[in-house]
């Protein structure tokens, strides 16, 4: 087990420094970061004493070593529009989008969870028809469009909920139930199929055989088994609510990290971009190790494999 | 049931989108500012017009056009880079595929649509850029389920055989390997086409991507936000159409899945 948990903590370590590296090359790809960011109708003399400044007249060899030699210390610059540390406007940002995918799990526990035991015990019922149509259609439906459908019922025609912006739980309930939809359709279709897995096994059979009631059956001996692949795909899952929070922050005006990453993309603010684009890589990364290594915990057969 | 729902859902899109300047009458970028923010209904305009007078029936219909173009042309470009990747990493082993897993780890690191739009809002705005930044940031789904197929299928008899009888390796790889994970390439392609398409709208509407006045899902919903107090119709329609188009992929791609790789996770 020691020895699993080594290599996977190497193995992440070095896809953050290759994620860092990457982050470098693709804004360096675009071409002149500075040129991009300042008006059109600048002197050629302001621009190169900006750039010298910046110091992105070195060779790009010493750029990344500099940027690297930053990242690993948390320094990604200041920010081109705020003239702030760059890292810390990120670090202001991350507890709103934290309560944000927070409540967004819960509701996908709440909701996802029971429904795909349900549908999975009910199979081929109506009961299974109606919620697995309803876990296909959360899936299609795109976030965004969402969003604007619940601002229009809820807070153009009932009035019950504000636009957007933060304060009150009332803010809180539609950015929450847009980042849980697609979340939680997924988790429902998975727990279903975990859970029919499961349902299929022999020691279900023995269990009824035994004349256990149906609830114990299912509570005591389909749900701890059908646990282990449920935790695991939604917790690699669970890394894409970042990605989701760039839609549902800017729909809603929530101030998280996705606005603050937006933001900085339409401002062309790239330390900005970096250090927002950096910090989600690196949460994601986390994430997946956490899931890996429960997963070698959960289940005695990952850790021997390793 | 699946089957035949997502059948016609994509039949629709795809008759939608290739028969659109046949369907209506209007062209989708022509303003009437005499009849701006028509209802639903209005004589002449089935699902209203938008704030500059533009037809939204005709709008939503080549909205369809450039969604399935966008979706047909980054599953194919991922289909193929993403496959041959795949199939050399599975088939060569040692460094091309170590090199390879490594790099699928970093981009995997990242969330798909915060990688795409980042790329899209460093190369630039436009049809060409979207393709290309969805395909970079889309390809690796397919080089790892292509490289674990490869890495069973070449354990098979047929294929110690047909090296034993003096294949070579190229041939081997294209003939007798391919042939076998094509079926896989192609569920993956059926289920990341919907993921792309969202994917486009998402970015348009966040103002990169496809821009105003082209008649892009996304960039419509961008826009609708505006007049999302006065007319609901310009939030939900193109929001609609996209939504049952990837629905109806989505459908397919499902049943595609059951029908030849059950056992496929993507």
């Amino acid at each position: 087990m020691r020895h699993y948990v080594l290599s996977r903590l190497a193995q992440s370590v070095l896809v953050v420094l290759l994620s860092l590296s990457a982050v470098f090359g693709m804004v360096r790809l675009g071409g002149d970061p500075v040129l991009l960011f300042l008006p059109m109708d600048i002197q050629a003399k302001d621009v190169n004493e900006i750039r010298q400044r910046l110091g992105f007249n070195d060779p790009l060899l010493v750029q990344y070593g500099r940027f690297m030699a930053g990242a690993v210390r948390g320094d990604f610059g200041q920010s081109l529009r705020y003239r702030r540390d760059a890292l810390g406007l990120v670090l202001e940002r991350l507890p709103a989008t934290l309560l944000l995918a927070g409540s967004a799990i819960a509701l996908t526990l709440v909701i996802a969870v029971p429904l795909g035991v349900l549908t999975a015990v009910r199979r081929d019922t109506l009961v299974d028809h109606v919620g697995t149509l309803a876990t296909v259609l959360g899936q299609a439906t795109p976030g965004f469009w969402l969003g604007l459908m619940l601002i229009y019922v809820f807070s153009v025609q009932l009035r019950w909920l504000p636009t957007g912006g933060t304060g009150t739980l009332a803010h809180l309930v539609m950015p929450s139930v847009v980042l849980a939809a697609f979340f939680a359709a997924r988790v429902a279709r998975l727990t279903r199929s975990a859970t029919l897995d499961v349902l299929g096994e022999e020691y279900i059979t023995t269990a009824r055989a035994k004349g256990l009631s149906e609830a114990r059956v299912i509570a005591k001996h389909t749900l701890r088994n059908s646990a282990i692949p449920i935790v695991t795909l939604a917790g690699l899952e669970a890394g894409q609510l970042l990605g989701g929070a760039v839609i549902a922050e800017t729909i809603f005006a929530w101030p998280g990290l996705g606005r603050l990453t937006v933001q900085a993309l339409l401002n062309r603010d790239f330390p900005v971009v970096m250090a927002a684009v950096s910090f989600t890589s690196i949460i994601f990364t986390l994430m997946n190790l956490a899931v890996d290594l429960s997963y070698g915990w959960l289940d005695p057969r990952v850790r021997v494999r390793a | 049931m699946k089957k035949y729902l997502g059948l016609a859902l994509t039949l629709a899109a795809l008759l939608a989108a290739l028969a659109a300047p046949w369907l209506t009458a209007h062209d989708p970028l022509l303003a009437d500012f005499g009849a701006t923010l028509q209802p639903p209904g209005t004589p002449g305009h089935p699902l209203g017009t938008d704030q500059l007078g533009r037809d939204l029936l005709s709008r939503v219909l080549h909205g369809a056009r450039l969604a399935l173009f966008i979706g047909l042309c980054t599953a194919v470009l991922t289909a193929i880079a993403g496959g041959l990747l795949g199939l050399v990493a599975g088939f060569v082993e040692r460094w091309p595929a170590a090199v390879l897993m490594r790099l699928a780890d970093v981009q995997l690191s990242f969330p798909f649509i915060l990688l795409a739009l980042t790329i899209n809002a460093i190369v630039g705005l436009g049809l060409r850029n979207i393709i290309l930044s969805l395909s970079a940031a889309g390809w690796v789904v397919y080089a790892r389920v292509v490289r674990s197929e490869v890495l069973t299928v070449k354990q098979r008899d047929f294929v110690h055989a047909a090296a034993a009888l003096g294949v070579g390796r190229t041939r081997l790889l294209f003939r007798h390997v391919l042939p076998n994970v094509a079926p896989s390439i192609v569920v993956v392609a059926s289920l990341q086409f919907s993921q792309f398409i969202v994917a486009e709208a998402a970015i348009s509407f966040l103002g990169f991507g496809i821009q105003p006045p082209t008649p892009a899902w996304g960039s419509m919903l961008s826009e609708s936000r505006d007049f999302l107090y006065v007319a609901w119709w310009l939030a939900a329609f193109p929001g609609a159409a996209l939504a049952l188009t990837a629905l109806g992929v989505n459908l397919l791609g499902d049943w595609l899945r059951d029908r030849f790789d059950p056992k496929l996770r993507v």
